[in-house]
């Protein structure tokens, strides 16, 4: 698309606009509703985003490489269908657990093997198989649902670590977003997403090997989906073939709306957890203040486009403003 | 499909081989129908009792109608997610306009429907051409908003049969020498808009756009308003289809049509349009939507396992798409080995 015209954005800038809007969203919050800024609505505030959370990490990667994955929710659902499905054969719990992870990077990999060994577009390829895998999670479970887990195991899902008030699937959450924040921003693997998503043949000519990144990429992604699977499910306590249905545009405007850019070569993780976050707190402060469902759908939307379109508009009239300085070195337009 | 815009490659073919090359594209495609019907009907006779294909063409037929709207986009290598939202918001609309006058004439509520269309659609153009927000970011903005303002303005209500006039519902089962109605102005809008885009100068700058934006506006296309056009078409065409929805089902709450985008989408690619832009035509993006339509409907009538159904036609998607693409890239190597001789 029209590279030449976007207008450059500085990360830190929407950075840190987006955590002054999270600021703002929690004082708004607090001034609507005594409820708010309670422990234990912040509680469940956080553990109602933590599979679009989840998912988001792995997207941002895949977003940051110019790709996308749309299969993303159709393989939790899947996964959800598996672990119900191997629950009610009586196999044990750890196992269905490692076999369902394994069913998700599995279906990953089939992913990026389509994306990188026939060079299909990856938008094409995860349309399809966003059809594939929902379909299969309906050919495993069908419309039944199997919702007779183990305290035990759904205690880890809605459960709180003793003695606090947070969740027990948001600990997984943080550890994760910093090994991926580590990863992302701190190695050359991290380094390598940027360079291939900003120029993917100048990629390959500085020696990144562009398809096995890839590969491991959507493999990545397909193995954070069955986990979150498995947080939903227990979460829930609910195996279902539609489990996690549409999630995936949830999860792609959190990662744009946190200033990933959809061209790839530009993005960070805290963004994107600033974004989760931010449209997690409008909607539960606007739920809390009863304000309906439908705002909540426009005010979502909204973010998204004043997202982009809000530096957009600001980098062209700096452009149109300052022209005599910034022309020579070829601004907006 | 890269190879068939890198930059410095070998310049194109003679264009009557590349309109060969898309004729054989469409071939195949109908080539593949054609067994899939025969192979069904083998199996099945009653699949093609005239019942069933006078369902299945009305089945199709919405779809078609909205992937006509989506080529045009996708041609100019953007994307438009919200026709879904457009659909069901403009199907409530044109219903609720019957609700509060009972006597309305029934080509108010189709130009009602194109109308509402048009302007959500402009909203995404103007986004677009003029914001330089990119389509797919846009688009998926103004799902949620479209849908949002849908389920506000539906409020828990829904449009029922009875709220709708006799002439109006009979508009989707009457029909001429046999061919419903609904099917036969979405063959119109095809056929006119499949004329436009082959032999019109404005038609031709879709392509255009989607080569190579760069090119277009040396050649002195105007993209940003071609592309603002095409958003407003689409949008028009997503408000008819949503008109035709309300004739055709009669109940319409603010649910209607959630999910038609990747259907719509998956037709338009199945059918050969790239979604890198500028290949493409609106002939091969019908047969992409009847494709996929008498999968279908062939599942049901090969009694295929009901929880299969889902499973079976997303890897037939996978396999049209697959094929249709190392075919399209095949065919383009083939290409440009004979222009270096």
């Amino acid at each position: 698309m029209s590279v030449p015209n976007r207008p450059k954005r500085s990360l830190l800038g929407w950075e840190a606009t987006i955590l002054a809007l999270v600021a703002l969203a929690l004082l708004l919050g607090s001034t609507l509703s005594d409820a708010f800024l309670t422990a234990a609505n912040l509680s469940n505030l956080s553990s109602n985003l933590v599979e679009i959370a989840l998912i988001a990490l792995t997207m941002t990667l895949i977003v940051i490489a110019a790709e996308i994955d749309l299969s993303v929710a159709s393989i939790a659902g899947m996964c959800s269908a598996l672990l119900g499905v191997l629950w009610a054969a009586h196999v044990p719990m750890p196992l269905a657990i490692v076999l369902t992870l394994g069913l998700g990077t599995l279906a990953g990999f089939f992913n990026g093997w389509l994306v990188t060994r026939l060079g299909l577009p990856s938008l094409a390829v995860t349309i399809g198989t966003l059809a594939l895998y929902r379909g299969l999670a309906y050919a495993l479970l069908g419309d039944r649902a199997v919702a007779d887990f183990p305290p035990f195991w759904t205690n880890l899902g809605f459960g709180l670590v003793p003695g606090t008030q947070i969740p027990i699937p948001i600990v997984a959450f943080v550890l994760l977003a910093a090994l991926t924040a580590v990863v992302l921003h701190a190695t050359p693997f991290g380094r390598s997403l940027y360079a291939i998503g900003s120029n993917e043949v100048a990629a390959r000519f500085a020696g990144l090997r562009v398809e096995r990144t890839k590969l491991l990429l959507f493999t990545l992604s397909g193995l954070m989906s069955a986990f979150a699977a498995v947080v939903y499910t227990f979460r829930f306590s609910s195996a279902r073939a539609d489990n996690a249905n549409g999630l995936e545009l949830s999860v792609i405007a959190a990662v744009l709306l946190g200033g990933v850019s959809i061209f790839g070569g530009r993005g960070s993780v805290i963004g994107v957890i600033a974004a989760v976050f931010l449209i997690g707190i409008i909607q539960n402060a606007l739920t809390l203040a009863d304000v309906p469902n439908e705002i909540l759908t426009i005010v979502t939307g909204l973010l998204l486009i004043l997202s982009v379109l809000g530096p957009n508009l600001s980098a062209q009239l700096k452009a149109a403003y300052g022209r005599r300085g910034r022309a020579a070195k070829g601004g907006a337009q | 499909m890269t190879e068939l815009s890198t930059p410095g490659a070998p310049l194109p073919a003679p264009p009557h081989l590349l309109s060969r090359l898309f004729k054989a594209r469409e071939a195949s495609l109908l080539v593949i129908l054609l067994a899939l019907v025969a192979v069904t009907t083998a199996l099945n006779p009653r699949f093609l009792s005239a019942q069933s294909v006078r369902d299945l063409a009305l089945n199709v037929a919405i779809i078609a109608l909205v992937v006509v709207g989506q080529t045009l986009v996708l041609l100019m290598k953007h994307v438009d997610l919200s026709v879904s939202s457009v659909l069901g918001l403009t199907a409530f609309l044109s219903g609720s306009l019957f609700v509060a006058n009972p006597g309305m004439p029934i080509w108010l509520a189709f130009l009602a429907g194109l109308g509402i269309g048009a302007v959500l659609g402009a909203v995404n153009g103007l986004l677009v051409a003029y914001g330089k927000v990119p389509a797919l970011v846009a688009t998926l903005g103004t799902l949620y908003v479209f849908r949002g303002v849908d389920y506000a303005v539906v409020h828990g209500g829904q449009i029922t049969a009875s709220n709708l006039p006799a002439a109006f519902s009979t508009f989707a089962s009457g029909s001429v020498l046999g061919v419903p109605t609904l099917v036969l102005l979405v063959l119109a809008v095809m056929v006119g808009f499949g004329i436009y885009l082959r032999s019109y100068r404005s038609g031709r700058e879709y392509y255009a756009v989607g080569s190579n934006a760069e090119a277009a506006t040396l050649a002195g296309i105007n993209v940003n308003r071609r592309v603002l056009t095409g958003f407003m078409l689409s949008g028009a065409i997503a408000g008819l289809a949503g008109v035709l929805y309300l004739a055709r089902f009669g109940t319409v709450d603010a649910a209607a049509g959630t999910g038609l985008e990747l259907q719509v989408i998956a037709a338009a690619v199945v059918g050969g349009v790239a979604i890198t832009g500028g290949v493409g035509t609106i002939a091969g993006a019908g047969i992409g939507a009847l494709l996929l339509g008498v999968i279908g409907s062939a599942l049901v009538a090969l009694r295929a396992p009901a929880f299969w159904q889902q499973a079976i036609q997303g890897a037939l998607l996978l396999l049209a798409i697959s094929i249709d693409i190392i075919l399209a890239r095949r065919a383009a190597r083939a290409m440009q080995e004979r222009s270096h001789r």
